[in-house]
């Protein structure tokens, strides 16, 4: 086994900051469709470099990619397509190399990626490889002009507290970006770049990819969901959930479920939102009979509007909502199916 | 069957509040506990113990009083536990915290399947069980949500690594490393006797000089990233709370508010 040698360790740290150029994006793929976290990333990578005054690279690792394009009209100036069969499917060991071998060739100053479970788990790697500062789910992201350092602001202990993290001495300054806190840019870009091919030799794959299974009950998954009606104890029965999902369906939005409701064994594991499921931030959240423990707030609290629904006045989901309805759910949440259908039925309010 | 579980004392963050005067923790009174998601790993760890035999050591970086948590996880059956404490170590980003870590197991030798929670509940990170991976050179999976079959002879272990939208079925030869989520298992309780192992247990302290680490590459020294300002999340700007609508009006009101979003 070949460990990273001290020595190796300390080449890497022996650089000028002042050499390094450049934002790169790590252009996620999932059976060859380009994920929405990476046109959110392109918009904010673009906001960056105009402050800088450099260029957006789109970093894409596949062989069959869909609309590869879509990135440059997206806010790349150009498209390093690492095209590779190896590299089909997302694998940590072959995709971290291959990023990782390009960084001190090519010095980027900033590397970014999704906080998803791959990108998470991807650039982690690539940081040590590179010895680079790599800081995790940021949702701020800013410049100091002066210095080039990127400013990474994320939340901590809980969501409690929000730190600013910088990377002075090393590059590139890495961090992973939550997934919908970012804008993609509203008009397209109008890049005079292109998509350049990169073929590498040889990927190193101790993983075996057997297949993936895709949860049934994640139609609408919850990480990418503009909408997302989350239910909680206050449902006191699984058969319940049947209304949130009703109202879910009406909406096109994913069904979440707090701790409680997942312990209960009522709906799987993959619907949790809060600190030991996923943390959300949709466009619009609503919390049916959550009471809002702060593990659950956590996971949540960054959504762009929240309604609750709860009969306890003194819920503390309260505390987080736009609209808070002090009610029965099983008097409410049917109203509003009912006032929905009419809506959309009439289409006039 | 060698493992290692890596883990993480931290403050109970559901009890974690910040001074609005300094903008800094208020760290007072507020109880220390292993790390929620570590105690996957532990429990996991010794489910497969149980199956093929064989020895969990647990290790944690931490101040002097990381201890406690080590001795919590001999109280559930962990076979031995390592303190990694010395003051150079202090700050340790992840980069510094990974190459640590890394270092230290390196001196226990021999290993099979390193296991870690998916995160530390205080810093939210879950970039210490990949950067250990990295340094030492061997595969991983993270966010593991089921163990499906270890096969001793093939010396393979096969299982789901969770994704957004389910899960990657992958087989990982051994040595390998895993990152743990809470879907995995269901953490035991102490048993009496384990916690009387657990008050007698001697744990060894490893120290800088211990490790074949250099002061450049550990604690705040060995550190890439810089927090340079803290501060409480801005409030949500308050919001309206109708506490004796009808439902009838209540679902109007919920109704008005998606027509003026345009989801309606």
């Amino acid at each position: 086994m070949n460990a990273l040698s001290i020595e190796e360790v300390k080449r890497a740290t022996e650089i000028d900051p002042g050499e390094w150029r450049g934002i790169w994006v790590f252009a996620e793929q999932r059976r060859g469709e380009i994920q929405s976290s990476t046109y959110e990333l392109l918009g904010s990578a673009r906001e960056l470099a105009g402050k800088l005054d450099v260029p957006v690279t789109a970093i894409l690792l596949g062989n069959e990619v869909k609309e590869p394009g879509s990135l440059l009209s997206a806010g790349a100036d150009e498209v390093l397509f690492v095209k590779n069969a190896a590299l089909d499917h997302f694998g940590v060991e072959p995709y971290s190399k291959a990023i990782a071998d390009l960084i001190p060739e090519r010095k980027p100053e900033i590397v970014l990626g999704a906080a998803t479970f791959i990108g998470r788990s991807l650039l982690a790697r690539i940081a040590i490889k590179v010895h680079a500062g790599l800081t995790a789910d940021c949702t701020g992201l800013d410049v100091n002009t002066e210095k080039r350092l990127l400013l990474q602001t994320r939340p901590a202990f809980g969501g409690n507290i929000m730190a600013t993290i910088i990377c002075p001495e090393h590059r590139p300054q890495m961090a992973t970006v939550r997934p919908k806190v970012m804008k993609p840019l509203q008009e397209p870009y109008n890049s005079k770049g292109s998509i350049h091919e990169i073929s590498v030799d040889f990927l190193f794959n101790r993983v075996n990819f057997l297949e993936f299974v895709t949860d049934d009950t994640s139609q609408i998954n919850i990480a990418e969901a503009d909408i997302i009606v989350t239910g909680g104890r206050g449902l006191q029965d699984p058969k319940n959930f049947a209304i949130i999902e009703e109202l879910a369906g009406l909406l096109g939005s994913a069904v979440g479920a707090s701790r409680a409701a997942v312990d209960a064994g009522w709906i799987n594991y993959s619907h949790q939102v809060g600190q030991t499921g996923r943390t959300v931030s949709p466009k619009l959240y609503i919390a049916v009979g959550v009471s809002g423990a702060i593990q659950h707030l956590v996971g949540m609290q960054s959504s762009d509007y929240i309604i609750a629904v709860n009969k306890d006045p003194n819920a503390p989901i309260f505390k987080v909502a736009d609209i808070g309805i002090v009610g029965d759910l099983f008097e409410v949440v049917p109203k509003l199916i009912e006032e929905i259908k009419r809506r959309k039925g009439n289409n006039i309010p | 069957m060698r493992f290692v579980v890596c883990i993480k004392q931290v403050p109970d963050t559901t009890e974690v509040r910040v001074d609005p005067e300094t903008n800094t923790l208020i760290r007072e009174g507020v109880p220390a506990i292993v790390n929620p998601f570590d105690l996957y790993a532990v429990e996991e760890a010794l489910i497969l113990k149980e199956k093929f035999g064989g020895e969990v050591t647990a290790i944690s970086m931490g101040p002097p009083q990381a201890e406690e948590a080590l001795r919590e996880v001999i109280s559930m059956g962990v076979d031995r536990a390592i303190l990694i404490s010395d003051k150079r170590f202090a700050g340790a980003d992840t980069w510094a915290t990974s190459h640590t870590l890394a270092a230290a197991i390196r001196k226990i030798g021999e290993f099979d399947i390193i296991l870690t929670g998916k995160q530390a509940a205080d810093g939210d990170t879950a970039q210490v069980g990949p950067g250990i991976a990295e340094f030492l050179n061997i595969p991983q999976a993270t966010f593991v949500r089921k163990v499906d079959e270890l096969d001793m002879e093939k010396r393979t272990i096969r299982l789901q690594s969770m994704w957004e939208e389910g899960a990657e079925i992958l087989e990982l030869p051994l040595p390998c490393l895993i990152t743990t989520v809470k879907e995995l298992n269901e953490p035991r309780l102490p048993s009496l006797r384990g916690k009387l192992t657990a008050k007698k247990a001697e744990i060894p302290v490893w120290g800088f000089d211990d490790l074949d680490v250099e002061e450049a590459q550990v604690g705040l020294a060995g550190s890439p990233t810089q927090v340079i300002k803290v501060f409480p999340p801005s409030p949500r700007t308050e919001g309206e709370l109708f506490a004796d609508a009808e439902p009838a009006e209540a679902a109007k009101i919920i109704a008005d508010k998606l027509t003026e979003k345009g989801l309606l």
